[in-house]
């Protein structure tokens, strides 16, 4: 018999030390209280559903009267341009606070973990309590909208821009760095062309999810579509209502569409 | 090992080469590099250089020789203030530093020096003329030289000069990594060459190419400082692109210099003494 058949059977549970067991065991408790606290009981779900049929049956048809169709039209230019502008100045405004929160890169040092900071400060606060401030602040409609999504895509981008940064090829920016560049050079000479697909995939994915964040903000007063759903259910309006919900999934489904063909370009 | 070295020596040495050091200026031209005591130790405790010595001359090519952990490497950023020095007084182009040199001097002589790294350090993504530009980068007005787009006529001038004289010219407009590893290192040697340095140092340019491929590399060098009279340090593992392509040899053991003579007067003794000693 060789060396090797003499070694003892490891144990099938050998991978868990006690402290792995606990965790588990808690979490899984944690779980089964919580959903005896919050999740819906089977006749919860069984009283409910035939107020979720007849409210189906209300709201269908959809709406499809032209008038009505032509200022959703309009709601729905106005919820892309809130996307795509606020996502746009998100963008623009992330490249030079990536840079600063890059660690190795950042030119402030450890100030870059202040920026770092800020920037899961603005992630980490929700879009729609931004929404609430922006209303506060700049008032009802749009600009309050292309505000909140401006500072939703900032924490997101800004974050990841730091990461793609802070992996971005080390050679070439040492070899700049010994011709005597300076680290403007090097973040446009060797930094950013390197990151480049992922700060655009970043980017892509800031602009889907501005869309999505978009179409919710009317609700709290911020512009866009949002605010006709609301209107709609407020006023009991099913069909038009239906019709909202009909446009919004069309946007979203285009906006994946087509950044997901983007996505594939870039690669 | 003897059998060896010699094949090294004879077989692999040309006509052309020898021809064309005949000519060389060593040991004639003003010093344009000098170390006097230079020492340098890594984490306080680990002596790597150890008190060298050294005058390069203008117009000389050197070829800085030693086994692994010898400290060529750290040699040569030392002598170009890339990395700080322990000790010691270091001259370069009439500038005269001790530890490091201050703002002024390193960007005075960054900008009269040229590098080439083992790994040809391009930006892959861009194109190679934007990588040519980029040797621009660190003279007045750099901020244009991040790419070809933005810089000014006369930088894409001078890189495509640079890079017809790499042999790449009709490659310009290609990304940089869509060449072979020898087009990527004349890449590496044109962006070195682009703003006419006063001394390139090569850190084993050839050392990740193919041995033909290496060898091209090391005979554009050669071609290329005889061309524009341009002091060449390099450093190189292997004996054959060391004797050939220098007229002078330097060889580090323990962080000293072991040897320094003349190419052409170096024996297998020497190279075995060096890497077995």
């Amino acid at each position: 018999m060789d060396e090797a058949r003499q070694h003892a059977m490891p144990g099938r549970w050998s991978g868990f030390s006690p402290i792995t067991f606990i965790l588990l065991v808690g979490t899984g408790a944690l779980i089964i209280s919580s959903m005896q606290s919050v999740s819906p009981t089977p006749r919860q779900l069984a009283d409910g559903l035939p107020g979720m049929v007849s409210l189906v049956d209300r709201m269908l048809p959809p709406n499809t009267d032209p008038a009505f169709l032509k200022r959703i039209g309009l709601r729905i230019i106005e919820t892309f341009q809130i996307a795509l502008v606020g996502a746009a100045i998100g963008v623009l405004l992330s490249l030079p606070i990536g840079w600063l929160a890059a660690r190795g890169i950042t030119p402030l040092g450890r100030g870059g973990y202040l920026v770092k900071a800020v920037v899961s400060l603005l992630r980490t606060v929700p879009d729609l309590v931004w929404a609430l401030l922006f209303v506060a602040t700049v008032g009802l409609g749009a600009v309050a909208g292309t505000m909140t999504i401006v500072v939703d895509s900032v924490g997101f981008c800004g974050r990841f821009f730091a990461e793609a940064m802070e992996d971005s090829d080390k050679e070439p920016q040492e070899a700049l760095s010994a011709i005597g560049a300076n680290r403007l050079s090097i973040l446009f000479g060797a930094i950013l062309p390197d990151a480049a697909p992922s700060l655009i995939n970043t980017s892509l994915f800031a602009l889907e999810k501005a869309v999505r964040s978009s179409v919710v903000l009317g609700l709290v007063g911020a512009g866009g579509i949002g605010q006709e759903l609301k209107v709609a259910f407020d006023l009991f309006q099913y069909k038009n209502a239906s019709m909202i919900i009909l446009a919004i999934f069309v946007i979203v489904l285009v906006m994946e569409y087509v950044t997901d063909r983007l996505r594939v370009s870039v690669q | 090992m003897s059998e060896l070295l010699e094949d090294i020596r004879v077989g692999i040495r040309t006509e052309t080469a020898q021809d064309a050091f005949a000519g060389s200026a060593q040991g004639q031209g003003k010093p344009i590099l000098s170390a006097t005591d230079l020492r340098k130790t890594y984490d306080r405790a680990t002596p790597v250089l150890k008190g060298i010595e050294l005058t390069i001359r203008e117009g000389e090519r050197v070829a800085l020789i030693g086994s692994n952990g010898s400290g060529k490497s750290t040699l040569l950023k030392c002598l170009i203030g890339l990395h700080p020095n322990s000790g010691g007084q270091i001259t370069v182009m009439g500038h005269i530093f001790g530890r490091s040199p201050d703002a002024t001097q390193r960007r005075s002589i960054r900008r009269a020096t040229g590098f080439v790294f083992q790994k040809h350090c391009l930006v892959r993504r861009r194109t190679v003329l934007s990588n040519v530009v980029h040797g621009m980068l660190g003279t007045e007005g750099s901020w244009r030289g991040f790419s070809q787009t933005t810089a000014p006529q006369s930088w894409r001038a001078a890189a495509l000069r640079a890079l017809h004289e790499v042999n790449l010219g009709e490659f310009a407009e290609r990304r940089a990594d869509a060449l072979s590893g020898g087009q990527q290192q004349r890449v590496a040697i044109a962006r070195a060459l682009v703003r006419q340095p006063k001394l390139l140092i090569a850190d084993e340019p050839a050392a990740s190419l193919d041995p033909v491929s290496g060898r091209d590399v090391m005979e554009l060098f050669s071609r290329l400082c005889e061309e524009h009279g341009i002091t060449l340090l390099f450093t190189s593992h292997d004996m054959a692109h060391a004797c050939e392509f220098s007229d002078r040899v330097i060889a580090l053991r323990n962080g000293r210099i072991f040897l320094d003579r003349p190419s052409a007067d170096v024996t297998n003794r020497d190279l075995e003494e060096t890497f077995n000693g």
